[in-house]
């Protein structure tokens, strides 16, 4: 169950990283065609719309999770564990460069989490 | 990365604890909510305490996606889990609610992870953005970083 929250927030986390990447600097995009330009440009990537898609998926995997296990070990567990495995899926999808601060940076928060859930 | 940018990653973090914190005021207003009663949800979302939690997590959405269109997610990521900090600091400072150790260690690594990514490159430059580029970047190799 918490697989499955973890799997779908990535997927959804890393297309809609790639959404924006490929739409390009929202800045830029506002400064040429407005706001109702850029909220354009967003709503018309296919990988954004499926990456909402496995947010909500992710979601709806939680509130399953949520009927058969505490939120005390569902929310800490899956939100750690997200936060790993979007590291990695980052670095071999999105190309990114995940240098030592960045890992050291997952491992910390990762961490962090399971013990602010205490 | 300029001021400006610091401060949407700034909401970026804020927004959606306040946000979900004013979801959960909200709704224990209104009461357990029957699953043969799910129109009193229609006439929760008019509460001014939901209306407002609505309100700041479409702006921590607005604020992450723009804040994804010119860093990496692996830079981002980490100002989503400040709000966790921001959520227990005010805890504890304006509800007056202990922290245990364990949670203060909790805060102090997962400050410390922020930090230590804020002060590194927050993009990585592919080669495609290096060829379809007005400027020349010399110099500049593939997954290259700018800050």
């Amino acid at each position: 169950m918490i697989a499955a929250i973890v799997v779908f927030a990535t997927i959804g986390d890393v297309m809609i990283a790639a959404a924006m990447r490929s739409i390009g600097d929202l800045d830029d995009i506002k400064a040429a065609r407005g706001l109702s330009g850029a909220i354009l440009a967003v709503l018309g990537s296919a990988r954004f719309v499926s990456g909402v898609f496995f947010m909500a998926l992710s979601f709806f995997s939680l509130l399953f999770a949520l009927s058969h296990a505490d939120l005390s070990l569902v929310a800490p567990a899956s939100a750690s564990l997200t936060f790993v495995t979007n590291a990695v899926a980052a670095k071999i999808f999105l190309k990114e460069n995940v240098d030592r601060r960045r890992w050291i940076a997952a491992v910390f928060v990762c961490a962090g989490v399971i013990l602010m859930a205490h | 990365m300029t001021f400006r940018r610091y401060l949407v990653l700034g909401v970026v973090a804020v927004t959606a604890p306040l946000g979900d914190t004013l979801l959960s005021a909200g709704m224990e207003k209104v009461g357990p909510v029957s699953i043969n009663h799910l129109s009193l949800l229609i006439y929760a979302v008019r509460t001014p305490q939901i209306l407002m939690g609505i309100t700041l997590l479409i702006a921590f959405f607005a604020s992450y996606l723009a804040s994804l269109s010119w860093a990496d997610l692996t830079y981002v990521l980490p100002a989503t889990s400040i709000g966790n900090v921001i959520v227990a600091l005010l805890a504890r400072f304006w509800r007056h609610e202990q922290i245990s150790p364990a949670r203060w260690l909790g805060i102090l690594l997962i400050t410390a992870a922020v930090g230590f990514v804020a002060q590194g490159p927050s993009y990585t430059v592919t080669e495609k953005e290096c060829a379809t580029s007005e400027l020349t970047p010399a110099g500049i190799a593939p997954g290259a970083r700018r800050s």
